[in-house]
């Protein structure tokens, strides 16, 4: 038994793709030339002053609710002071003691285990500008020089802060996926991690096992890989233990993971911390949530995941993880869902959906949806197969044929003969046929080697190039052999 | 139009001769240029003097604009350059914005230029407004038109000297604790701070953004109630304005009969000149025969008011100024060898000495361990001036006080002692506090200079305000000018 277990929170931040930024009119761009939407708002100029935009409160509110948050009658903005080049200002407009929205609840999965973490809040902020750093460190400590995009600058961000109750490196991971998942359903939000649209900070402590005090924690600033954040996570439990073994006490302190090395190294002690000097933003008033609107809010929200995935295991009578896999992610559960529309039987869609169809996507690179495969002609083949048309393994050749001569599943199995031979005298020849040429194994079968029905039924299949209806050879080379 | 005299001339009056072709608007403008040139070296109002734009465009809108003229079409206006304006270097008083141009002009300035009104120039200010004298700007001290030995009050000194020296028909300024109320006290003009958010504060060069409010300076009552009808208005880019829910009127009362004042004593308590008070009581005779009833009245919190406003003011101004950082405009320190440096350097030596002071103040009382006791502490009080200003106005119409306890000052008399300077605010800074609208209107001289008397009014009460300000003024028949030494004589050069 582990005499140690960690304990990890998390802030995730997610860039929204409102049309304009935070606090002023510029559009949110990505991949622009470098500051081409800015004003003397994000530029921060003297006398300019910041406006909300609404449609990233709203946004934010959809985050609140899919996670359950209260969002109470009004909140509040704040100063967050820091001097930096990539905040103009030197405050970042953000939220303190009067949050958007708190005591949330996100449910996840880890393997078949259902784990769920308590939301602390959920409050919105501005994106700070994009420094380059010129130099071969690529950070800023000693660059030759370092210039701003200011594009981002003011871009609107969500942070959802959790409460640390997540038991493992791995459910992290897990954590932040579905999360992602749950906020790209959402549409608030496309969470490209290359383009930096979702980050997170994760905090770590020990404590023994099954203790319900919580230990001194370090923090990983800034991630945005899910490899790296478990593998950060994953060197640092260690590493404080051996620090806890060796009777010392762990720093409050934060880190720098570097992903090369897979270590961590202090960036900044708790003694050197910021000191933000928050207070309330003078420039902006009290948000007054209406409940009305909230109301409205919530009940335009998508069907969530979570809600979907359930639905997939009840409607289609999936398992756990085929109705996940399935259900947790919109595009590849929309696309399910019209296959399964034409009645198609939904398990082996399910396995064909998962199996066939998603091996396709990968290596077409394409998304649910897409490409020349649409649900009517993956419920049609498997149709064909449910109705004894086709054979499973014929189905295979169809569906490889189906994209190569662009054409409709029945047209390939009337072009190429891959109907299912039912017939049971045609079958019963070819049975005869393979028993004549294998005198050693039916002596061997009928000598007690069950197993090698097996045999006699795949030699079969063969010959009739997997047309054959495997259930009625299977019979007739029982019966044959049983003679 | 040689009978016109700018230390008289009011906005209403210039405003009806423009408009009865008795004067274009081209000579209007050359009257007050002229003005600027003769008596600009003694009292140093402008920063900037924006002569040939200035008469360029009068003599523009005598040619072209025939039918399409604004309201305020031609009338020779001066701003504060705390106000940005597009393309004019705004430099706030300060070093650090020496050669700022800005990409924008200032909501309240924008509206005014809406209504074609001709910008002299940008006037002389404390850097970022702070302060009383007008003596912390870092290009040069403004005088006191009535005495160039003194200060003429700031932080709006510039504007305030530049309508009492008859350097600008009207002038713009911006009020945080006192900075339009009491330079208008001190030069002998008239002078109002709006309700907060009856005008936008887009393009003002942030102070304390929870306190800050742009508002005129006039030589008379009508023309405040005219310029504050054209820049108050609900500003989308300002989520704090709100406007005005009524259109300012010019006011024509000549009778106060019922309005019920209330005279606070903890404002008379200590401090205030013996020819200050005497004015101010005569004045308050007079508006009992105008028909207002007299109390007295307690406002208990005030004596906390000044510690309130010196913790709140500098803490947002320590946020507000930490933009200045060397980065992507303004002064920037030369030779710097990483980050740090530049920063420490190009702040150092872009602001001055009270500026720092208030940055230091203001960051060390939002420091953590510190808030609660300062931060939270003086918004506790700020919320019990406002009770204090709110149970009084259940009972009355106006509040009414010396707007300073002092007429001018020497110059350098009070820069080596910020307490004493802070103390020229004691009673137009609870105001501020509890966001009300005040004007302060000349009552008469003391030793040769002028007495300022405050009339404060309920939130968005402006036009009665305004009225009772303007009947006041009527009674009072204050006629008194400056007479700047020196003025007259052909100077040869106006400050650039």
């Amino acid at each position: 038994m582990n005499r140690w277990e960690p304990v990890i929170g998390l802030e995730v931040h997610v860039e929204l793709k409102t049309q304009t930024k935070m606090f002023c009119g510029c559009a949110v761009a990505y991949g622009d030339p470098p500051n081409t939407h800015t004003c003397p708002v994000c530029l921060a100029h003297p006398g300019a002053l910041p406006v909300v935009n609404r449609r990233a409160v709203e946004y934010a509110v959809r985050i609140a609710l899919a996670l359950g948050c209260s969002v109470p009658p009004r909140n509040v903005f704040h100063r967050k002071n820091y001097f930096y080049p990539d905040l103009p200002k030197a405050y970042q407009i953000s939220q303190f003691d009067e949050p958007l929205a708190v005591n949330g609840r996100f449910d996840y999965w880890v393997d078949d285990e259902r784990l769920s973490c308590r939301i602390n809040r959920v409050h919105m902020e501005e994106d700070a500008a994009k420094l380059v750093h010129a130099g071969e460190s690529g950070r800023i400590a000693g660059s030759e020089y370092s210039i701003v995009d200011f594009n981002r600058g003011g871009t609107p961000l969500v942070e959802i802060v959790t409460e640390p109750d997540i038991p493992s490196p791995a459910a992290a991971g897990e954590l932040l996926r579905q999360l992602r998942d749950l906020i790209v359903e959402l549409g608030v939000s496309d969470c490209v991690m290359e383009e930096g649209q979702v980050r997170w900070d994760a905090n770590i402590s020990v404590r023994p096992a099954g203790s319900e005090e919580l230990g001194t924690r370090t923090e990983l600033k800034n991630m945005n890989s899910f490899r790296f954040l478990q593998q950060a996570l994953e060197s640092e439990l260690p590493r404080q233990i051996a620090v806890l073994e060796a009777g010392e006490n762990v720093l409050q302190e934060t880190l720098h993971f570097d992903p090369e090395t897979g270590t961590t190294t202090p960036l900044r002690s708790k003694e050197e911390a910021h000191d933000y000097r928050y207070f309330p933003e003078p420039d902006l008033v009290p948000l007054v949530m209406d409940p009305a609107w909230v109301e409205e809010v919530r009940a335009a929200l998508p069907e969530l995941p979570a809600a979907r995935v359930e639905r997939f295991r009840q409607q289609y009578g999936l398992s756990r993880y085929d109705a996940f896999a399935l259900g947790n992610t919109r595009p590849l559960a929309t696309f399910f869902e019209a296959a399964a529309a034409s009645g198609a039987d939904a398990k082996l869609l399910a396995n064909w959906t998962m199996g066939t169809y998603l091996a396709y996507l990968k290596e077409a690179g394409l998304e649910p949806g897409a490409g020349f495969v649409t649900p009517a002609r993956l419920a049609g083949i498997v149709q064909m197969i449910a109705a004894g048309a086709v054979s499973g393994s014929a189905a295979k050749e169809v569906f490889a044929l189906m994209l190569t001569e662009r054409a409709e599943p029945a047209e390939i199995v009337e072009r190429h003969g891959l109907g299912q031979i039912s017939d049971q005298d045609a079958l019963a020849a070819a049975v005869a046929t393979v028993l004549d040429q294998n005198p050693a194994e039916v002596e061997a079968y009928r000598a007690g080697k069950q197993k090698l029905l097996g045999f006699f039924v795949g030699q079969v299949m063969k010959q009739t190039r997997g047309r054959a209806d495997a259930a009625l050879v299977s019979a007739l080379v029982r019966k044959a052999l049983d003679e | 139009m040689s009978g016109l005299d700018p230390l008289r001339l009011t906005a209403l009056e210039a405003k009806r001769l423009l408009r009865e072709g008795e004067v274009s608007a081209a000579e209007l403008t050359s009257l007050y240029l002229r003005r600027i040139a003769a008596v600009e070296p003694l009292v140093h109002a402008y920063i900037q003097v924006c002569a040939d734009d200035a008469a360029r465009y009068a003599a523009l809108i005598d040619s072209e604009m025939t039918a399409s003229r604004g309201a305020l079409a031609g009338l020779p206006t001066a701003i504060k350059d705390n106000m940005v304006t597009e393309g004019v270097v705004s430099t706030s008083g300060s070093r650090i914005l020496q050669s700022y141009s800005p990409v924008y002009t200032a909501t309240a300035v924008r509206k005014l230029f809406d209504e074609h009104v001709v910008m002299l120039g940008k006037t002389n200010l404390d850097e970022f407004a702070m302060g009383s004298s007008t003596e912390n700007s870092a290009f040069h001290a403004t005088r006191n038109p009535w005495d160039v030995g003194t200060v003429p009050g700031g932080s709006s000194g510039g504007s305030a000297a530049a309508v009492a020296a008859g350097e600008a028909l009207w002038a713009l300024g911006s009020d945080t604790g006192g900075s339009i109320r009491q330079p208008a006290s001190l030069c002998g003009i008239v002078g109002m701070k709006p309700t907060y958010g009856a005008v936008s504060r887009y393009g003002l060069v942030a102070f304390a953004s929870s306190l800050d409010q742009i508002g005129p300076l006039t030589r008379s009552v009508g023309d405040a109630a005219l310029l504050l009808r054209h820049i108050s208005g609900a500003d989308p880019q300002d989520s704090t304005s709100v406007g005005l829910p009524f259109e300012v009127e010019v006011p024509t009362a000549e009778r106060l009969d019922g309005v019920r004042v209330g005279v606070p004593r903890e404002y008379l308590a200590a401090g205030i000149d013996d020819g200050v008070r005497t004015r101010f009581d005569e004045t308050l005779r007079l508006l009992e025969d105008l028909g207002a009833g007299l109390t007295e009245i307690s406002l208990p919190h005030t004596e906390h008011a000044l510690a309130a406003y010196y913790i709140i003011a500098p803490a947002e101004a320590s946020a507000n100024l930490a933009r200045f950082d060397g980065v992507r405009y303004g002064y920037r320190a030369a030779g710097c060898d990483d980050l740090v440096e530049m920063y420490e350097r190009t702040r150092s030596e872009g602001f001055g000495a009270e500026v720092k002071r208030r940055i230091m103040i203001g960051t060390y009382a939002l420091s953590s361990g510190y808030y609660d006791a300062y931060y939270g502490q003086a918004q506790r009080v700020r919320r019990l001036v406002k009770d204090d200003f709110d149970a009084a106005f259940a009972q009355l119409d106006l509040i009414v006080s010396p707007t300073s306890p002092s007429v001018a000052f020497a110059v350098g008399s009070r820069t080596d002692d910020p307490l004493a300077m802070y103390m020229s605010d004691l009673c137009t800074i609870p105001v501020n506090l509890a966001g009300l609208p005040a004007i302060s209107i000349p009552c008469g001289l003391s030793e040769g200079l002028p007495v300022g008397f405050q009339l404060i009014g309920p939130a968005f009460s402006e036009n009665a305000l305004l009225s009772a300000a303007h009947a006041l003024e009527r009674a009072i028949g204050f006629a008194a000018v400056p007479e700047l030494r020196g003025a007259g004589q052909a100077v040869a050069e106006v400050t650039p």
